[in-house]
Parts: C-alpha cells; sequence; structure tokens
C-alpha cells in the first residue's frame, strides 16, 4: 500500500464512524428528547394526549392523596393552571405540598398526567430553575428560596 | 488571624503564578539559563502557598470559625469531624481552592521530578502551568473568595447538605479534581510543543506518567461518584446520564484516547499532530466539565444555583485556554514532521480506531448535553435529553470497540497478521459463546441482546488475560521457560492487561444489571413477607433512632432465602437537624451475584410504608472494573520505563544543554 492509501483507509474508517455517529445522533435526537411544559404549556399547547414530556410547577396545596398500595395523586400547579398527576412508587424524600416537581410521564386523554418518574431536588428551598423559570416567565411571584439563588448553597462537588 | 493568612498566601500565590508564568517562558525564548530556572521554585513557592491557603481553610471549617461566611454556610458545629473537613471542598468556593491546590501540585511534581527535562521544554510546561493558575486565582479571588468574613457572626452554621455527608462523597472531589486537573500537564506540554516547534517520541514518554495519574484518579473519583449515587440517592441506579456525569465521562473518554494515542507515538513516532490536539481537547474537556457545573447552566443534580457572574468568568477562562490552545495548534501543527508508516492493520491501526470510537463517542455524549441549551437559547423550548439518547448512540459506539479489544494488543506494529490474532483469540471466542448460551439458558427474560453483551464482556476479560499469555508464549515453550518469562515482562504489560481486563468485568457488570434487574415497588405492614430473586423479606416495623446530627426512622428487615437466615437489612429515613432535610438511606446487602436493595418509602394511611425492593445482578462488577482499571493503570505507571523517564541516551540526542 502506499502512503495515500494507506491515509485513505483511515480516513475511510473515520468517515465511516462519523457517519454512523451522526446518524444515530440524528436518530436519537428526534426519538428521545423530552420536551418540559409547565400545567399552562399543556393547556395553550394543547399537547396530544399520548406524547412522553417532563410536566413542572409547584405541588398544589392539600392534593396529595395516597391511595390503595403504593399509588399517590397530587395536582401540579404553576398556580395559572393546574394538572392532575398519578403516580406509582415512592416519592422522592423532598417531594411535599407547596414545593417544585418535576414528574415525567403521558397524558392520557382523560387529562390525567401518568408518570412514571418523579424528580424533587435535593433542596429544601430549591426549586429546579426550569421551573423556576417557567414560572417567572408566567409572572408568578417566587418564594424566598428561588429568588435569591444564592441562599441555596448547595452543592455536590 | 488565620483565617487572613490563608487569604494573603492565596494573593501572594496568584502573584507568585504571574512571575512564573512571565519569566521562565521569555527565559526559554531568549535563550536565557537563568531564567528558564526560577521556574522551578517558582512552582514550588507556589505550590507551598496554596497549600497553606488550604489549610487555613480547612482550620477554619475544623474549628467552626463562625466569622467566616463560607463556613457559615456549609458547615455546623454539631457535624462529625470527616465531614467538616471534606465541607472544605463540599461547596463552590472550596472546592475551586482544591482546584488550584491540585494544578499546582502537579506544578510542582514536574519540577521536582522533570529533572532529565529539556531546560526549555521545562520551562515552557512551567510558564503555562502557571498561566491557567493565575486564571483560577483570580477567579477565586474576585468572584468567589472563600475567606470572606462575616459580622456579626452568628451562633452556628447552615451546615452541609446531608446526602454529601458519606464517606465516598469526602473522597470523590479530590480524586475527580486530580483527574480533571491532571490533564492540565498534558496541555501543558503540549502547548510547550507547540511553541517550541518540536515534538519527538521523548516528548510522549514523558506526557504519558502524567496523563496516566491524571486518568487513573478520574477514573476512581467517576467510579467513587458513581458509587455514591447508587447507594446514597436511593434509585438502586448507579448512572444516570445526568449533565454533570458527562461532564466528567467526556474529559475521561478524552483522556483514555490521549493515553492510547501517546503509546503509538512514544513507540513509533507517529500521529504526532493527533496527540497534540487530543492533549488540548482532554483539557479543554476539563475545563468544560468546571464550567457546565460551576455556571448553573445545566440544570442537574449537582448544579444548583450558582452565580452566573462566575459562570461567566470561567466561560472566560475556557475560550482563552481552549482558543489559545487550538489557535497555537492551528498555526504550529503543519511544522511537525511527520512520523512512521503504518498499514492500516496493525496495532498502530487499532490504536486509530481506538481513538476515533472513543473521540466519536465523547462528541456524542457531548452533543446530548449541550443540546438542551442549544435549543433553549435558539427557540426557548425547555428539553431534556435522557438516558435513551445516550443509550441510542454511546452503546453502538461502544459496541465495534469493544469487539476491536482483544485484537489490539494482540497485532504488531507497523502491519498485523488479524488472522493470527484471530486464532489466538479462539478460545476467549469460545469462553464467550459458552457464557452466551448460559445466558440464555438462565435468564427467560431481559432484552434479546443482553447476552450478547455479556460474551462480550468475556471476550474482552479472556482476550486481555490471552495477550499476556502470548507475550510469555504459554503452551508454545515449557512452563518454567513462561514463568520466567512472566517476571522478565515490564510492569506496564500486567497494566495492560489488568487495565483491559477491568474494561471485560464491568462491561458484564453493566450489561448484566441493566438487563436482568428485578424490581418491586409495594407496601407493607409490620409482619408482610415479599419475594424477590429468590430472597424473603419480612418487615419487621418501622423504629425511631437518633444519630449524631440526624434522627432516623429505622425499617427493620429480615431477609432469607431458602430458609437461612441471610441478613437483617435496615433502610432508613433521616431527617438531619441542620439543615433539616430528609434523606433516604438505602438498606444493601451485597453479594457477588448482585445487591438486594431495599428503601423505605413514605408512611401510608393504613400504617403500612412504601418500600422498593431492587435486585441487582453483578452490580458489583461496575465498580470492582473500575478498580481494576485503576490498579492497571497503578502498575503501568511503577514501570520502570515511565518513572525514570527518559534513558539519557535519548536526551543527549533531544537536548544539547549543558548536564545539569
Amino acid at each position: 500500500m502506499t502512503r495515500k492509501q494507506r491515509r485513505g483507509a483511515l480516513i475511510g474508517v473515520g468517515v465511516a464512524v462519523l457517519t454512523v455517529a451522526v446518524g444515530l445522533v440524528l436518530f436519537a435526537l428526534r426519538d428521545s428528547i423530552v420536551f418540559f411544559y409547565t400545567p399552562s404549556d399543556v393547556v395553550e399547547k394543547s399537547i396530544a394526549p399520548g406524547q412522553r414530556f417532563r410536566l413542572g410547577g409547584l405541588v398544589a396545596d392539600g392534593s396529595v392523596k395516597r391511595g390503595e398500595g403504593a399509588k399517590v395523586a397530587f395536582s401540579v400547579t404553576d398556580t395559572l393552571k393546574t394538572l392532575p398527576v398519578t403516580y406509582e412508587g415512592v416519592l422522592p424524600d423532598l417531594f411535599r405540598e407547596g414545593q417544585g416537581v418535576v414528574a415525567e410521564g403521558v397524558l392520557t386523554p382523560s387529562g390525567v398526567f401518568v408518570a412514571d418518574t418523579v424528580l424533587a431536588k435535593h433542596d429544601e428551598i430549591y426549586m429546579p430553575p426550569e421551573v423556576a423559570k417557567a414560572l417567572k416567565e408566567k409572572g408568578v411571584k417566587l418564594g424566598k428560596g428561588a429568588a435569591h439563588p444564592k441562599d441555596t448553597q448547595s452543592q455536590r462537588d | 488571624m488565620i483565617v487572613e493568612v490563608g487569604h494573603f498566601a492565596l494573593v501572594l500565590a496568584l502573584l507568585v503564578a504571574i512571575f512564573q508564568m512571565v519569566v521562565p517562558a521569555w527565559g526559554a525564548h531568549v535563550g536565557d539559563e537563568r531564567l528558564m530556572r526560577v521556574g522551578e521554585p517558582a512552582a514550588l513557592c507556589q505550590f507551598g502557598l496554596l497549600g497553606i491557603s488550604a489549610l487555613a481553610l480547612t482550620h477554619a471549617y475544623v474549628t467552626s470559625d463562625f466569622s467566616v461566611a463560607n463556613v457559615v454556610a456549609n458547615s455546623h458545629s454539631t457535624k462529625p469531624l470527616l465531614y467538616r473537613i471534606s465541607g472544605v471542598w463540599g461547596n463552590h468556593e472550596g472546592s475551586m481552592v482544591l482546584w488550584v491546590l491540585i494544578l499546582a501540585l502537579f506544578g510542582a511534581a514536574v519540577a521536582a521530578f522533570g529533572r532529565n527535562l529539556p531546560e526549555t521544554l521545562k520551562a515552557n510546561v512551567l510558564s503555562v502551568q502557571a498561566s491557567i493558575a493565575v486564571a483560577f486565582c483570580l477567579f477565586i479571588l474576585l468572584t468567589s473568595n472563600p475567606f470572606e468574613r462575616i459580622n456579626p457572626a452568628p451562633a452556628d452554621g447552615n451546615g452541609l447538605n446531608p446526602i454529601l455527608q458519606d464517606p465516598a462523597l469526602a473522597f470523590h472531589p479530590p480524586f475527580l479534581y486530580t483527574g480533571y486537573v491532571g490533564f492540565s500537564i498534558a496541555f501543558s506540554f503540549a502547548v510547550a510543543a507547540l511553541i517550541e516547534g518540536r515534538l519527538d517520541a521523548a516528548w510522549a514518554r514523558w506526557v504519558r506518567p502524567w496523563t496516566l495519574a491524571a486518568w487513573m484518579c478520574l477514573t476512581v473519583g467517576i467510579a467513587m461518584g458513581s458509587w455514591w449515587a447508587y447507594y446514597e440517592l436511593g434509585w438502586g441506579g448507579w448512572w444516570f446520564w445526568d449533565p454533570v456525569e458527562n461532564a466528567s465521562l467526556m474529559p475521561w473518554l478524552a483522556g483514555t484516547a490521549l493515553l492510547h494515542c501517546a503509546v503509538v507515538m512514544e513507540k513509533r513516532e507517529a500521529l504526532k499532530v493527533w496527540t497534540v490536539l487530543l492533549a488540548i481537547l482532554a483539557f479543554s474537556l476539563s475545563l468544560m466539565g468546571t464550567f457546565l457545573v460551576r455556571s448553573g447552566v445545566l440544570t442537574s443534580v449537582h448544579a444548583f444555583a450558582v452565580d452566573p457572574q462566575r459562570g461567566i468568568f470561567i466561560l472566560a477562562i475556557m475560550t482563552l485556554f481552549t482558543g489559545g490552545g487550538l489557535a497555537l495548534f492551528a498555526l504550529r501543527a503543519r511544522n511537525l514532521r511527520q512520523g512512521g508508516l503504518f498499514a492500516p492493520i496493525s496495532r498502530e491501526g487499532a490504536l486509530v480506531l481506538n481513538n476515533i470510537l472513543l473521540t466519536t463517542a465523547c462528541a456524542t455524549v457531548l452533543i446530548g448535553t449541550l443540546y438542551p441549551l442549544v435549543l433553549e437559547a435558539l427557540t426557548g423550548a425547555k428539553i431534556s435529553v435522557g438516558p435513551p439518547y445516550f443509550n441510542m448512540t454511546f452503546g453502538p459506539l461502544m459496541l465495534p470497540l469493544l469487539i476491536a479489544l482483544p485484537f489490539g494488543p494482540l497485532l504488531t506494529w507497523k502491519r498485523g497478521d488479524i488472522l493470527g490474532a484471530a486464532q489466538r483469540l479462539m478460545f476467549a471466542a469460545v469462553l464467550a459463546i459458552v457464557a452466551l448460551v448460559l445466558a440464555y439458558a438462565t435468564f427467560h427474560r431481559g432484552p434479546i441482546l443482553a447476552p450478547f453483551g455479556l460474551a462480550l464482556g468475556v471476550f474482552v476479560m479472556v482476550g486481555a488475560l490471552i495477550e499476556l499469555a502470548t507475550r510469555v508464549r504459554v503452551g508454545d515453550v515449557p512452563w518454567r521457560e513462561s514463568l520466567r518469562r512472566l517476571k522478565g515482562q515490564p510492569r506496564s504489560a500486567f497494566g495492560t492487561t489488568l487495565a483491559h481486563f477491568g474494561v471485560g468485568l464491568m462491561v458484564v457488570g453493566i450489561v448484566a444489571t441493566s438487563a436482568y434487574r428485578e424490581e418491586k415497588i409495594l407496601v407493607m405492614k409490620p409482619g408482610d413477607t415479599t419475594q424477590l430473586a429468590g430472597y424473603t423479606l419480612a418487615f419487621q416495623g418501622a423504629t425511631p433512632r437518633t444519630g449524631p446530627n440526624y434522627r432516623e426512622q429505622v425499617g427493620g428487615f429480615d431477609v432469607t432465602r431458602g430458609g437461612n437466615d441471610i441478613a437483617v437489612l435496615e433502610p432508613s429515613k433521616r431527617i438531619y437537624d441542620a439543615p433539616p432535610q430528609p434523606t433516604s438511606e438505602a438498606g444493601i446487602h451485597p453479594a457477588w451475584r448482585g445487591d438486594l436493595y431495599v428503601v423505605l418509602g413514605d408512611n401510608q394511611n393504613d400504617g403500612g410504608f412504601a418500600v422498593r425492593v431492587y435486585f441487582n445482578p453483578l452490580v458489583r462488577f461496575i465498580w470492582i472494573g473500575a478498580l481494576i482499571m485503576f490498579l492497571g493503570g497503578a502498575v503501568s505507571l511503577s514501570d520502570r520505563r515511565l518513572r525514570i523517564g527518559v534513558p539519557r541516551r535519548t536526551r543527549r540526542a533531544t537536548a544539547p544543554a549543558p548536564a545539569e
């Protein structure tokens, strides 16, 4: 093999790997990304049932109801709109009424959000940034903790 | 007083670093040896000053000096000593002090141990290293000063986030940072080589041990983080493709690629340009990791609200060093002489394939991590890119890498014999097929491809051993002769075998636990029993208990298997005193075949408790594999060739400088 051919072979392998990778990335990005909506977004954008997304907001006060077994129902609100959520499993430690929460799952045709993942962040007065931002955009006044991010000095480093 | 000394030492360290940045490089430029030589004492002095600074901060934490704002925000007088110490780096300001301390440590190590480096190269390396220190010292002093006083001093502090009060996490940041920052040495060497315009095999030989040390620490740091997440977060998972995890994985991937292509450069003087580029990229990705975590642009369990000003500062640092490094690369790379030729099927070819796949995998992780940020900036849509994306892109790229892995070391340099390598690997292939059949026979569930994954892991493990066996010619020569040859092998050969074996073991663990995990969520009342993976769990009820700085509700589970008592698991829900925050402590019964993992959930209305039970088969192989990879690195690092650096002959040839 000449030097040129050798280099050609190497470049060929590189281009092949890159092509496969680009294909995979484009395919995966189309299929496996999850959008983030607040309850108002869900209403305004009329999200179709069956589409997977993340729902973020506050757990509405007085809405948490334990059902049979490990089933639990609660509502997520951005104070403008409220959406009922059901979940089966163990809720995170920091899940509490009035606190920020992010749930991932699908909307049923009856308008109930069935979550398979519930995230509450690792801080008492912490609100997930996407929730804080979305709430701010909706003109909702935030509590002290979220308004002063410097107060919440808790990072895992 | 001690706090002020620490602050002052930090300022002095900045000044020393500025001196170290300017003078040796100037000396190298004008060829003045005295100017070049000041780099050494300056690097040691800079390290000493930063050491004083870090000790002063640690002292403030240990003695709970609540006149310091940083201590108030992150410590509490009732906290155990270990966590008062680890609290130093459990927050933004302190962790940045640790960052520059490690940076200076590496610089000082080059000054102290790089005795046979050519003078000009050493001067330039120390200068570049110091320039990074200048940037980060400025960052600390201007935006995140840990020595700031607070007046009046409060009676007690806010405490450290309880989930960080954990032994594995106490040591996770130092290892991770040593890994991140260790790549700065590779970066400094690369930039110094570009400045000088000279790059040879000896250069690669100097860079390798530093890269290896950094890579080892990063491996352990990531593994520790994953281990911590596994038992502390109570989700039973070990990797979440969380942006901050990705931020540490990317430099690891680039570093692994760098480690392998430095071998090619050292042995064959090929791939020079690529090696330099990877050295720059590995450190740039480390900087980007720091930026992503520190700026708060990412939503993650780690990156909580952080001052945006700091983010901009770090972004500026990152742009400066990455941009500067790449610009210098673009200007100078063409001057680097091309190295040895090789056929596509050869050891070099295999290492090139390794590099292509690792860097591409790194790029897919990068895209997945940054895509949500870019999309939000452009369209305002908020999305999250989760595990499905990474499994779909990262997985398929690792597949050919793992298949090719055992072949690489069996090929010879320049031109390899792939059929010969395949023949030698027959035994590994046979064992892999046995594993495949066994897996299908044992598990009647799980993804159809999972047994292939297990087989691949076995193939890599056995392949690594075969490589060593081939080296000592097991079977070809009498046993005694093989044994003698085994003793004669360089340590780096054992290192390679160990590290590759660790990779295989890790693959087995990852595939087994991802594919065959069992999970049960239920409500249990005292006296209830449940079964999972052959274990029987009897719930004995929950009782309150008080710890040193927390109260907890402890659930008792009697675990039996086939009528034999196995263990009593005590998962608990804790409420810490300061800050008052709840955490879950999982009850774990570790065993070779897998972990039984129990989490106690909320108290239900009817007196029962929500309980989550997992069985994670072979999950420990993941961390044991990482540990073996680390050991492989350590054994390789202890190789005489790397330890003593370059033989004199080479040094004379490359550096006609007067003897020391």
